[in-house]
This record gives C-alpha cells, sequence and structure tokens, in this order.
C-alpha cells in the first residue's frame, strides 16, 4: 500500500483542475471544431449529476427508484417555460398561445434551475408519503409510473397553453460556455457529497444495509427515505434544467422511460454507492456511445460488405459490452470505495516492473 | 426486590398471535430498576417474539407494556383477529397505542438481535456514529452544510470513547461484517449503548460463544450495566450465564410463563425441568 501525503495529494488535484481548465479554454478557443466533443462533455457533467442523486438513492439508502425522467421532465419544463425569451414566445407557442399569466414571466437561469429543482423535491415529497413504504420492486414500478404520469401530462393537450403539449419548447436559454454546465454539476455534486458525509448520509446508509436495525437505533425509516428521495429529486431536477439548456429544444418524447435506463447503467456501472463511480462513468457511458459510432457505418474488409455494420449495431456493441462488465465486473467500476490518488498510486504500482519485482523479493527475504 | 418502587418496564396481559397461532399467551412481567432479568425457555418458547413486541417490531394482538411508569405500547385484536384471538376475553385492552421501534429506542429502550445485526459493510465507528444518529441536536440544512462541526466532533469523540471503552477502539476501522463473531456480538452492544439507554434488551448474547467467551460476556454485561447505570433483560439459552448474572428469571413455555424467581428457585422448580428435560406424563 501506497499512501501519499497531503501535500502531494493537493498538488495532483490542483494540477489536474488545472489541466482541465487548461483543456476546456482550448476547447472553447475554437468552438467550431471541437463543437462535438464540448457537447459530450456538457451531456456527461449533466448525467453525471442525475446518477449521483440516483446513486444517492439507489445506492445509499437502498431504495430502488426509476422515477429519475419524470423528476427530470419537471425541471427541464420549468427551466424552458421560464426562460424562452419573452419576445420569442409566440413563436414557440405558435398553435395554442401560451397562457396569460406566463406571457410575460421570464427569470434568470439560475433561478429557475432552483425552481425547477424545487418543484421536482415537492412532487417527491407528495408521492413520497404513498410510495415510500412499499419495497425494492414495487418502489420501482411505483416511481416508473410517476415518470410516465409525468410525462404524458406534460404531453396532454390540457396543458398546450403551458408546456405547449407534444410539440415541446425550443428556444430555451443555451449555455455560453462550457464552464456554466461544468461549475453548476459540479456545485450539485459536491452538495450531495457533502450530505453523504453528514450525520444524515450515515443514517441513509445505515438504512441501507439493515432496515430494521437502523428502526432500532433510533432512526426513523420514513423521515429518513422521504429526505432521501425528495434531495435525490431535487438535484434531479436541477439537472433536467441543465438538460434543457444543454438541448435548447425539448419535448415530452426526451424524457421517456430509456432516459431514467440510461442513468441506471451509468450508476450501475460506476458502483452503486460511489459517488466518483458514478461521475467516471457517465463520462464513460456518454462518450462511448458516442465514439462507438463507427460500428453503425458500413464496414468493407477486403471487398466484402459486413453486414454486421449498419446503423444500431453500435447499440448492441454497447449492450453486450454492459452484459460483460454486469457479469464479471457485478460490483461496478469503483463497487462502493471512492476515488483517491492513493488508490491511482497504488493502481499504476501495481503495473509498474519494479513495484512487482520489490514486493516478490520482500516475501522471500522475509 | 422491588422495594415499593414502581417497575422500569412492565408487560401486562400481553398475548400475540399470528393467524390462529398463538405465539405469546397472556404474558405478564415486570422489571424493576437496576436488575438483570433474564427470559428463558425452550426453542420455540416464545421468547423473541416477547422481545419483539416489547421493542415495536410487532404490535402484540392484545395487552399493555408500560415504559417508567408511561404506556408505550397498547393493543387489542382488531379487524379479523378479532375471530381468531384465543386469549382471555376478560383481559381485552381498552386502549391502542402504537409506536415504532425508531420512538421506542428514543424513550431509552435499546436492543440488540438474535441473529447480529449490524450495518455489515460500514466501519465499526460508522456503525456507532449512526447509532448516535437519533440525538443529532442541528437540523438537516447546518449537518449537511457542515455547519455543526462542533457538534460532529462532539459525536466522533463519544463514540471513541464508547468503543474504547468497551475494548474495541483498534478495530474501529475495521468492516464490522470482517470481524470475528464474538466481536461483533460486542460491537452490537456498544452500537446500543450508543443511542444513550436507560434499558438495555439482549437477545441471546451468548449464542455461538464458547465457555470463555461465555464467561467473558458475563463480566462484560455486568460491568456495562454499571459503567452505564443500566436496567438489563436478556434472553438466553446458555444457563450458567443466565443463573450467573441474572437477579430474576423468567420461564416461558409454548407461549406460557410457567415459572418466575430467583435463579435459586428457578433451578428447583418441577415446571421448569419438565418443560426443558421432558416428562413421562403429559403435564396436568
Amino acid at each position: 500500500m501506497i499512501r501519499l501525503n497531503s501535500k502531494t495529494k493537493l498538488i495532483l488535484t490542483v494540477a489536474a483542475l488545472g489541466l482541465t481548465m487548461l483543456w476546456f479554454y482550448h476547447l472553447e478557443q475554437n468552438p467550431r471544431a471541437n463543437g462535438y466533443l464540448i457537447k459530450i462533455l456538457e451531456r456527461s457533467a449533466i448525467y453525471a449529476v442525475v446518477a449521483v442523486a440516483m446513486n444517492l438513492m439507489n445506492g445509499f439508502t437502498g431504495l430502488f427508484s426509476l422515477g429519475q425522467a419524470g423528476f427530470m421532465a419537471i425541471g427541464a419544463y420549468t427551466v424552458g417555460i421560464l426562460t424562452i425569451p419573452v419576445e420569442a414566445r409566440p413563436n414557440v407557442y405558435y398553435i395554442s398561445g401560451v397562457a396569460p399569466w406566463l406571457e410575460k414571466i421570464e427569470i434568470h437561469y439560475l433561478a429557475a434551475l432552483f425552481l425547477g429543482g424545487l418543484i421536482a423535491a415537492v412532487f417527491a415529497a407528495l408521492i413520497g408519503v404513498l410510495i415510500l413504504k412499499l419495497r425494492s420492486d414495487y418502489l420501482a414500478i411505483a416511481t416508473l409510473g410517476f415518470a410516465e404520469i409525468i410525462r404524458s401530462v406534460i404531453a396532454s393537450p390540457q396543458m398546450d397553453t403551458i408546456t405547449n403539449g407534444s410539440y415541446g419548447l425550443k428556444k430555451i436559454l443555451r449555455f455560453e460556455t462550457i464552464y456554466t454546465p461544468f461549475i453548476l454539476s459540479a456545485v450539485c455534486i459536491f452538495m450531495m457529497v457533502l450530505i453523504l458525509r453528514s450525520s444524515y448520509g450515515r443514517a441513509f446508509l445505515a438504512i441501507r444495509e439493515d432496515e430494521v436495525a437502523a428502526e432500532a437505533m433510533g432512526i426513523n425509516l420514513f423521515t429518513h427515505k422521504e429526505l432521501s428521495f425528495v434531495i435525490s429529486s431535487f438535484f434531479t431536477g436541477v439537472a433536467g434544467g441543465l438538460l434543457a439548456m444543454f438541448m435548447g429544444s425539448i419535448d415530452s418524447g426526451t424524457f421517456r422511460v430509456t432516459l431514467t435506463y440510461d442513468i441506471l447503467l451509468i450508476v450501475v456501472l460506476g458502483g452503486m454507492g460511489s459517488v466518483s463511480g458514478s461521475v467516471i462513468a457517465a463520462f464513460l457511458v456518454t462518450g462511448g456511445r458516442e465514439y462507438l459510432r463507427f460500428f453503425d457505418e458500413p464496414l468493407k474488409i477486403a471487398g466484402v460488405q459486413i453486414s454486421l455494420f449498419r446503423p444500431g449495431f453500435r447499440m448492441v456493441i454497447f449492450s453486450a459490452l454492459l452484459m460483460i462488465v454486469v457479469l464479471f465486473y457485478r460490483k461496478g467500476i469503483m463497487g462502493d470505495t471512492e476515488f483517491s490518488w492513493d488508490g491511482i498510486a497504488n493502481f499504476i504500482y501495481r503495473f509498474l516492473p519494479t513495484g512487482k519485482a520489490r514486493r516478490g523479493n520482500g516475501g522471500r527475504d522475509e | 426486590m422491588n422495594n415499593g418502587k414502581p417497575p422500569v418496564l412492565r408487560v401486562e396481559n400481553c398475548t400475540m398471535q399470528f393467524g390462529g397461532v398463538v405465539a405469546v399467551d397472556n404474558f405478564s412481567m415486570e422489571v424493576y430498576k437496576d436488575e438483570i432479568v433474564a427470559l428463558i425457555g425452550p426453542n420455540g418458547a416464545g421468547k423473541t417474539t416477547a422481545f419483539n413486541f416489547i421493542t415495536g417490531v410487532y404490535e402484540p394482538t392484545n395487552g399493555r407494556v408500560f415504559f417508567e411508569g408511561s404506556l408505550m405500547v397498547a393493543n387489542r385484536p382488531q379487524g379479523k383477529m378479532k375471530r381468531f384471538y384465543q386469549g382471555d376475553a376478560n383481559a381485552i385492552c381498552s386502549d391502542v397505542v402504537r409506536k415504532t421501534p425508531d420512538q421506542i429506542t428514543k424513550l431509552g429502550l435499546a436492543r440488540t438481535f438474535q441473529n447480529i445485526r449490524l450495518f455489515k459493510g460500514l466501519t465499526v465507528f460508522d456503525n456507532v456514529l449512526a447509532a448516535m444518529h437519533m440525538h443529532l441536536n442541528s437540523n438537516f440544512f447546518m449537518a449537511a452544510l457542515k455547519l455543526n462541526r462542533g457538534e460532529e466532533k462532539r459525536m466522533r469523540e463519544e463514540a471513541a470513547a464508547l468503543l474504547a471503552m468497551q475494548g474495541l477502539y483498534h478495530v474501529k476501522d475495521k468492516i464490522a461484517s470482517s470481524l470475528p463473531y464474538g466481536q461483533q456480538r460486542r460491537i452490537e452492544i456498544a452500537r446500543a449503548l450508543a443511542t444513550k439507554p436507560r434499558f438495555l434488551l439482549l437477545d441471546e448474547p451468548a449464542a455461538g460463544m464458547n465457555p470463555q467467551e461465555t464467561d467473558e460476556l458475563a463480566a462484560f454485561i455486568k460491568k456495562t450495566k454499571e459503567d452505564f447505570n443500566l436496567t438489563v433483560f436478556l434472553i438466553e439459552h446458555h444457563m450458567t450465564l443466565v443463573m450467573d448474572i441474572s437477579d430474576r428469571i423468567y420461564v416461558l413455555d409454548f407461549g406460557r410463563k410457567i415459572a418466575e424467581g430467583t435463579p435459586a428457585e428457578i433451578q428447583e422448580n418441577e415446571h421448569v425441568i419438565a418443560a426443558y428435560l421432558g416428562v413421562e406424563d403429559a403435564e396436568s
């Protein structure tokens, strides 16, 4: 085991952050050429927030919820409705017009994001009272149902003047720089880490480990489950708002169940109960999905068309990769441990020939 | 033993039925302050069931439990149970009080479990800290934003002191499930003490221990009782341990109380001997 001293760790952290900033700056200099990469990075950062929020509930509190898409939809629509420039509204709501009370309301995007999270949290608190008594898979089904209800309500004709029904929203305020989504995502994730490291975080873990024992230790199951659900939904809502700003135009189809599954995949792949695992997996999955695109393109080897290479094939490869991970690395990339420089150092050390030799000699000498 | 003082824990005519099966039948008992009281009985006698309705895991079908003079648990047969109820019809309880296990723990009763229920994936230290969560004064936002550093520090110090007192400080950073069985039992007791109870319920603390470990446990329980000023109620199969540490003993068989008294009285009691060793003729 190698243990780095805290000074080395600090230097490494600062260096890593500095390099990332430098890289972003470089990307920003030429947005046209790097647009694709910037998009992938931004989407990854936003998915990382949802994944950490989902992990807070599924991995840390042990409540299997699949309502993420619904809460993201709430956040996204809140941000969308409140940040579309007033002058652009007639153009967006060109079919049924916009509700008169909404016509002139336009707020700062930060306020809108916060409000989006808050509304998602309120919805979570309300349905949590009803469904948090359910266990594991039943809870998953109930939350899944809730997400679908939200989606249908948003798309319903009765909501036309508010959500523009099935036509969706356009011209949502977009991010001006790559820094905005990254900083906001980092703040969200940092706050969740703080919560998890507090006494409440330990109570969540206790519930995950053993509900009966947790209750016998004076931890009120309902209050803490509700708290976990509300926190998770708040940040999911905020991330939904970020997604709306990232995409610029949304419709109810964006928030199908498949979105939840994408996030679930990130959480499982990163490791249930690991914040850094979720973050790393968010980048790997989002990036992987894009960079495996060459599988979708026709391929000719020695003049023969390989019929497997056709649109959609990358998802087959992707699913196969996932199955391999689930079968052989069941705990995900990080298990339930967190990223640390010590971990990296030990990982590298293991692959260094000198390290191996030294360890081997040490064993023989003693 | 009682010196005219009211009992700390009083169980009054409690019956627990699962459908038509009577697990505990019209059971009454008292535990007085500073006593160590044991509940013994053959397998399936209903001891753990009695524990579970006292600590709120189950609701008794009928009966009342008082803690420090106030009604803690009370129930009467309701709904379908009215038809199934086989207990004493005259003893039907008039009030209904339901408390969840966490509310009961907050009143000052803490318990351990027959099949150790530690937070397995957490460290020993976090196990104890999690049990201290219920005494947290600062609200959620204070705690989440790390504005309660003083309190967090105090909690950590208390947890460390508690573990040191129980001789468990050296394993504080180990994952709970990685430790030997005897140690896990003691961690479970330490965790229960972290809730700052006045009354400790131990469910078969010596289960799976060898004679030497059992002797150590007896000393440990006595010392803990003195150190923390506790009243102790325990279920145990290990007769040497029970006879060694308890002031009074209740004996259950097939859900019924067949005897109560001091260790010496219980050892002489023919019903108890019959229940444990069996008799040729069916009991009259």
